[in-house]
């Protein structure tokens, strides 16, 4: 491949524009920052129009089967979910992001919508609890919290902007543990990769998020007594266009049928 | 004319909106917190040591590349541009699969020497060093082929050894190419975002260079994010500001 000096220049400027900072980067890949870029926008439909869901990383699976379920028995409905940390999907929401429903992992993310005014009055749906997961062949062997203040071992936590990770410092803070973790990744998933990768000893997870793992990861449970509580609302966006599906989506997921997929993959009731 | 002043004008708005839009009442506090000072602090170090590395084992690669023909010439020249079309996210994957505790050279690293690259701050060198070397290769390259021979021919015929041939005569005539590459492989380490933070991690003070620290501002404090924004958009400026001549220059000085 020949490269032709008068071209040189010109060809890198480009190439450093298209992959230079900030470029291609999000390891969740799910949540970009920025509004209208993973969901469909809501037009006005006809009742039974699609509505866009704004959904904690955390609910990822559980909200997907329960969105099918939904769409299932409400012939023309549609359900686009979008995935991310809660404070960056609140973030997207405030800047105009499309959102008809969103459900986070902490009241406080959800306190900046409503502090927006782009939601009224949000209603708690689950309840999760924090995990430890560990990497399948693990050469650290960790049976609970107290192991992760050890010196050689490597922790990553969520950073502490995301609920996850404010989770994780009330945890350690609770449990009195001082630990200086090896990375604080943007988004839970990230920080399952992590484990899943066997790059960390551990990570502080949601219960959820090792059940969803499955084999991919080693849970060590946490005892209750340790453990802290985080509560999830959902709330319908005032600027949503599909008000009545919204609506009746929130309602889905406060049902008995939703809430037993919560509760199999480990959320408990409010 | 209207297509050049819609491109100008999609081009510089954005740029436009950060400066309108930047919290100039907290800027300075904003960018006097420890955590901007870290990360701030970071990128430059990081940055400059990449730089190096690209320096040290990057130009006698160009060098190689323009001047001995050797079996797999071509192949190893596609393999120095790789990195500037690959995503970042998957050279950081891919650096990972590599260097990582588990990985192909990584875990003997781990086991023989007790080096880990992920999560500390010479992996984030690693991870810059990566997506900006092509840069410089690819310049130095370019200006050494573009080179009039004659020069070097001349000094030898005048008793020079090689060594001061390529002390005296090239690298002088090679120097405002040497800069350039530089100075495109410096912004190019500072912006770098996905193989830093999937391979190094983010951790504040330690692997949070300024690009991470704006994306997980965005989670807290979008006026934080953008109040950092601003310092990598001056440093980018800069940087057009110092190759502005180059621009309309071949690769080469001569």
């Amino acid at each position: 491949m020949r490269i032709r000096p008068t071209f040189v220049l010109p060809l890198l400027v480009v190439a450093l524009a298209a992959c230079g900072s900030n470029g291609s980067g999000s390891t969740s890949s799910t949540n970009a920052p920025g509004p209208s870029d993973s969901a469909s926008v809501s037009t006005s439909a006809p009742a039974g129009g699609p509505i866009t869901v704004f959904a904690a990383s955390s609910l990822k699976e559980s909200f997907t089967k329960i969105a099918a379920d939904f769409e299932a028995a409400n012939p023309g409905a549609k359900v686009t979910l979008n995935f991310g940390a809660s404070s960056g999907l609140a973030t997207q929401i405030t800047q105009g992001g499309p959102a008809d429903v969103f459900a986070s992992a902490s009241q406080k993310t959800m306190d900046v919508v409503t502090a927006a005014k782009l939601a009224d009055a949000s209603q708690v749906f689950a309840v999760n609890t924090m995990e430890i997961a560990t990497p399948p062949q693990a050469t650290v062997a960790i049976t609970g919290l107290a192991d992760l203040a050890k010196p050689n071992v490597k922790v990553a936590v969520c950073a502490k902007e995301v609920p996850c990770g404010v989770a994780a410092t009330k945890l350690f803070e609770a449990n009195k543990l001082t630990i200086t973790p090896a990375t604080q990744e943007v988004d839970v998933k990230a920080v399952l990769s992590k484990v899943e990768l066997g790059e960390v000893d551990a990570g502080i997870v949601y219960v959820t998020d090792v059940n969803a793992a499955g084999a991919k990861v080693v849970g060590v449970k946490i005892p209750a007594d340790q453990n802290v509580t985080t509560k999830y609302p959902i709330a319908i966006i005032n600027t949503s266009k599909q008000a009545a599906e919204a609506k009746a989506f929130v309602e889905y997921v406060a049902s008995a049928p939703a809430q037993a997929i919560l509760q199999a993959q480990g959320f408990t009731s409010p | 004319m209207v297509p050049a002043l819609l491109a100008l004008i999609f081009l510089g708005l954005p740029l436009l909106a950060l400066l309108i839009k930047a919290p100039w009442d907290r800027l300075w506090q904003v960018l006097t917190s420890p955590t901007s000072l870290d990360a701030l602090r970071l990128s430059l170090t990081t940055a400059s040591a990449a730089t190096l590395v690209a320096f040290i084992i990057g130009v006698p690669l160009a060098w190689l590349l323009a001047r001995q023909e050797f079996v797999g010439r071509k192949f190893a020249r596609a393999l120095v541009t790789v990195p500037l079309v690959l995503p970042p996210v998957v050279g950081g994957i891919a650096l990972l699969l590599a260097f990582g505790r588990r990985g192909i050279v990584g875990q003997y690293l781990d086991q023989w020497f007790g080096i880990t690259l992920p999560f500390t701050t010479p992996g984030v060198v690693v991870a810059e060093a990566f997506v900006a070397m092509p840069f410089l290769i690819i310049t130095v390259e370019g200006a050494l082929r573009s080179l009039d021979g004659r020069f070097e021919d001349a000094a030898a015929t005048l008793g020079a050894s090689r060594l001061t041939i390529f002390r005296r005569v090239t690298l002088p005539l090679i120097a405002p190419s040497l800069i350039a590459g530089a100075v495109l492989t410096f912004a190019r380490a500072l912006g770098e975002f996905g193989a830093t933070i999937t391979f190094a991690g983010n951790l504040p003070g330690v692997t949070q260079t300024l690009p991470l620290a704006v994306y997980v501002g965005l989670e807290g404090d979008p006026a934080e994010a953008v109040a950092l924004s601003l310092v990598l958009l001056a440093v980018s400026v800069t940087v057009l500001v110092v190759l502005r001549d180059k621009w309309l220059r071949t690769g080469a000085s001569a």
